[in-house]
C-alpha cells in the first residue's frame, strides 16, 4: 500500500516537473537558448493569476486564461528588449542575459510584490480528495497529467502541423537561410517565446495549486528541476520533457520513500542525475545525436 | 573664469544649505540585520515594526539621539555576512540588533566578534550562537529550555507515547532544537519511531508523509519555518493523516494560516510572547500601541526586537558609555528586565524566561498556557 502510494506521490511530483519542462524545452528546441528565466516567467504568471482571482474574483480557469496570454506578452518583450539585440551574438552573451533577465525579475518581483508570500486559492474541483482504502489521492493530482498531455498535443500539432510550426522547425536549423526564404524570423522568435511564457504561466499556476503559496523567489527550484528534467528527456525534445519530468520526480520521491536518512539530499539527486546524463547520454534519453 | 566663479558660487550655497551639527550631539548609531525578504521576510518585516516602536518610544540615550541603519539579509548566509561587514565597517555601528534566525546570527557572529561590536539576536534560539563568544547576545531562551517545554507538553498534555520528527536539515534551528526535544522526549519514556529531513523551500513532502503515515506515531513535532510547516501541514491532510502536530516558535507567522487553512488548525507550538500572556506593564503598552498602529496582535518578533533594543539601551546606561568592552559588561549585568516578552535575565549571554504554549484555533493563535524555566 506504502508503495503504491508512493508512486503517486512521484507521478504527481513528476507531472508538475514535466508541465514546467515541456515549455523550458521547446524554447531550446527552436533557438537553442536555454531561457533561464523560465521559471521566474513562471513566477509573474502565477502572481497574475493571483491578482486576477483575488483582486478581481476571476473564476479560476479565467484567471488561468488571462495570466497566460499576459504572461506571454511579458514573453515577447523579453525577447524584444534582452534577446533579440543578441540574435547574432555568440550563444554565450544570450545565455548570461538570460540568466540576467531572471535576476531582474526576481527582485523586481520582491519590489512590487513584497518578500512576504501569499496564499494561492486551490479551485474546488482540484481540491477533492479521493480514497481508495488507505490511498489518498488528490483530484489536482489526476488533473495534471491529463493537462500536461493535452498541453503536448497541442504543441506538437502546432509544431508539426502548422505553417508557423514548420518555420520553427526550420529556423531551429538555420536562422540565416530561413531569412533569406523571406520568413520574417523576428516573427517567429516572438511567437515562440510567447508560446513558452505561456506555457510557463500555465506550469506555475498548476504548481502553485498544488503547493499553494507564492513567493518572488518561487520560480528558481522549479525551474532548474525542470531544467533538469529536460536534459534528462534530451532538451529540445518535448516529449522527452514529458519523460524527463517523469523520472525525476519519481527518482525524487523514491529516494525519500527508501533511505529517509538522505531525504536532505534530494535536490543534490537531482544535479547528480544531471552529471550523470551529460556524462553518459549527453543527448538526454529521447535527443537526437548530434553531429561532431 | 566665470566657470570658476559659478563653481564657488555654487559650492558656498551648499555650505550654507548643510544643516550645522557642532550644536546637536553626536547620534548614538545601531546597526538592524533583518530578513527583509526571503524565506524568513514576515518575521524580519514584523521585528522591523517592533524596533521602530522601541525607537519611536525612546528616542535618546545618554542625551544623544538614536539612529540606525537597516540592512536586508534576505534570509541567506552569505547576504548576512556581507550586511554584517556593510554595518561594521562601512556604517561603524557601535552594536547591531538581529539577525533573526539561528542559520544568519551563525553567520554574523564570528564577524562580530572579530570587530568587537556586540550583537543582541532577538530570535534566535539556537545554543550555538553564544557559545565561547564575548560579543554576541540575545534576548530569548534557548533550544535545550524550548525543546524541553515542547516534549512535556507532547509527552503530558497531549499524552504522546510515540513521535515521529521532520527536521529542516539546512536550518541549525531546526536541527537543534528537534535534537533537544528528542532526548528529553525519550527521557521521559517515550519513543521516536521516525526521523525524517528535508530542505528548506522543498515543496513537496509526499514522501516523508507517507513513511509517517505508515509509522503511525502519537505526534508529529515539526519545529518547521511556516512556509513548510504549512504546506506539511496541508499534505499531511490531504495524505488522509490525523496526526497532531506540534511545532516550534517558527511556526508564530500569519502566514502559516493564510497558507495551511483548515490544515492547520489544532497545531500547537512553543514560542516566546502572545498578547494573552503578557505579564508585565510595558508589555502592556507595548500590545496597546501595536494594536493601536498596525490594527493587528503584535507576534513574537516584533516583541522581541522591542526587548532587544531596549536591553542594549539600558547597559548603555548603565556604563554610561559606548565602548564595546563596557557594553559587553553591561549586557552581561541585565538581571530581572522587564521586558514584553516577560521578565528576563541574562545568564551566560542567554535570556532565562518564561516560554508560552499556542495553538491554532478557528484560524487563529490561541493562548494555552505559560511555561516557567
Amino acid at each position: 500500500m506504502d508503495a503504491l502510494q508512493q508512486i503517486i506521490n512521484g507521478l504527481t511530483l513528476g507531472s508538475l516537473y514535466a508541465l514546467i519542462a515541456i515549455g523550458y524545452t521547446m524554447v531550446y528546441g527552436i533557438l537553442r537558448l536555454i531561457n533561464f528565466a523560465h521559471g521566474d516567467v513562471l513566477m509573474v504568471g502565477c502572481y497574475i493569476a493571483w491578482f486576477g482571482a483575488t483582486m478581481f474574483g476571476l473564476p479560476w480557469w479565467a484567471a488561468l486564461m488571462g495570466s497566460m496570454a499576459l504572461t506571454a506578452l511579458l514573453g515577447v518583450l523579453i525577447d524584444q528588449g534582452a534577446y533579440r539585440p543578441l540574435r547574432k551574438a555568440p550563444r554565450i552573451s544570450a545565455l548570461i542575459t538570460a540568466i540576467g533577465v531572471s535576476f531582474l525579475l526576481e527582485n523586481l518581483g520582491l519590489v512590487v510584490f513584497g518578500g512576504r508570500p501569499k496564499a494561492f486559492e486551490r479551485p474546488e474541483i482540484f481540491n477533492q480528495l479521493l480514497q481508495w482504502g488507505d490511498l489518498r489521492v488528490l483530484s489536482l493530482s489526476l488533473w495534471v497529467p491529463v493537462i500536461t498531455a493535452l498541453i503536448l498535443a497541442g504543441l506538437l500539432f502546432i509544431i508539426h502541423r502548422t505553417r508557423l510550426g514548420m518555420a520553427m522547425r526550420a529556423l531551429s536549423r538555420d536562422l540565416v537561410t530561413v531569412q533569406l526564404m523571406g520568413i520574417d524570423t523576428n516573427r517567429v522568435v516572438a511567437a515562440t517565446f510567447a508560446l513558452g511564457s505561456a506555457l510557463a504561466a500555465a506550469g506555475g499556476i498548476f504548481w502553485a495549486m498544488k503547493y499553494p503559496q507564492i513567493n518572488p523567489l518561487m520560480g528558481v527550484l522549479p525551474g532548474l528541476k525542470a531544467f533538469v528534467a529536460a536534459v534528462l528527456g534530451g532538451i529540445g525534445n518535448v516529449t522527452g520533457a514529458l519523460l524527463g519530468g517523469l523520472l525525476l520526480g519519481m527518482c525524487e520521491i523514491l529516494l525519500v520513500a527508501w533511505l529517509p536518512e538522505l531525504a536532505g539530499y534530494r535536490d543534490a539527486l537531482a544535479f547528480v542525475l544531471l552529471i550523470g546524463i551529460l556524462i553518459f547520454r549527453p543527448s538526454g534519453i529521447m535527443g537526437e545525436e548530434l553531429p561532431e | 573664469m566665470r566657470r570658476v566663479a559659478l563653481c564657488l558660487c555654487g559650492l558656498l550655497a551648499i555650505c550654507l544649505l548643510t544643516p550645522v551639527s557642532s550644536g546637536a550631539a553626536d547620534p548614538v548609531k545601531l546597526g538592524l540585520l533583518l530578513p527583509i525578504t526571503g524565506s524568513n521576510a514576515p518575521y524580519g518585516q514584523n521585528a522591523l515594526r517592533g524596533f521602530k516602536l522601541a525607537q519611536e518610544a525612546r528616542p535618546t540615550v545618554l542625551g544623544r539621539p538614536v539612529e540606525y541603519v537597516v540592512v536586508d539579509n534576505k534570509s541567506d548566509n552569505i547576504e548576512c555576512s556581507n550586511a554584517t561587514s556593510r554595518l561594521i565597517q562601512k556604517d561603524q555601528v557601535t552594536a547591531i540588533i538581529g539577525p533573526l534566525s539561528s542559520k544568519n546570527s551563525l553567520a554574523a557572529a564570528p564577524l562580530c566578534e572579530e570587530a568587537k561590536v556586540p550583537m543582541v539576536s532577538p530570535w534566535a534560539t539556537n545554543p550555538l550562537v553564544t557559545q565561547n563568544r564575548k560579543y554576541a547576545f540575545r534576548v530569548c531562551f534557548i533550544d535545550p529550555f524550548q525543546g524541553q517545554v515542547g516534549a512535556n507538553y507532547a509527552f503530558n498534555n497531549l499524552k504522546a507515547r510515540t513521535a515521529a520528527l521532520m527536521v529542516d536539515v539546512s536550518q541549525d534551528y531546526c536541527v537543534g532544537i528537534s535534537g533537544f526535544f528528542e532526548r528529553a522526549f525519550t527521557k521521559l519514556g517515550g519513543k521516536i519511531v521516525l526521523k525524517t529531513m528535508y530542505n528548506t523551500n522543498d515543496q513537496d513532502f509526499s514522501a516523508q508523509l507517507s513513511a509517517i503515515k505508515q509509522a503511525k506515531p502519537d505526534i508529529l513535532y515539526v519545529p518547521a519555518y511556516f512556509t513548510e510547516g504549512a504546506l506539511i501541514a496541508r499534505q499531511a491532510h490531504e495524505l488522509g493523516m490525523n496526526i497532531p502536530m506540534l511545532g516550534g516558535d517558527a511556526s508564530q507567522a500569519d502566514e502559516l494560516i493564510k497558507i495551511g487553512g483548515d490544515a492547520v488548525e489544532g497545531l500547537a507550538f512553543t514560542t516566546h510572547f502572545d498578547e494573552k500572556g503578557v505579564t508585565t506593564d510595558s508589555g502592556k503598552a507595548f500590545v496597546k500601541k501595536y494594536r493601536e498602529i498596525y490594527s493587528e496582535a503584535p507576534d513574537s518578533c516584533s516583541a522581541l526586537t522591542y526587548d532587544a533594543y531596549n536591553v542594549l539601551l539600558d547597559a548603555i546606561e548603565r556604563q554610561k558609555s559606548l565602548e564595546s568592552a563596557a557594553l559587553v559588561k553591561g549586557l552581561e549585568d541585565t538581571k530581572n528586565f522587564p521586558g514584553v516578552t516577560g521578565v528576563m535575565t541574562l545568564v551566560d549571554h542567554n535570556a532565562v524566561k518564561p516560554a508560552v504554549i499556542l495553538h491554532v484555533d478557528k484560524g487563529q493563535f490561541a493562548y494555552q498556557a505559560t511555561v516557567q524555566p
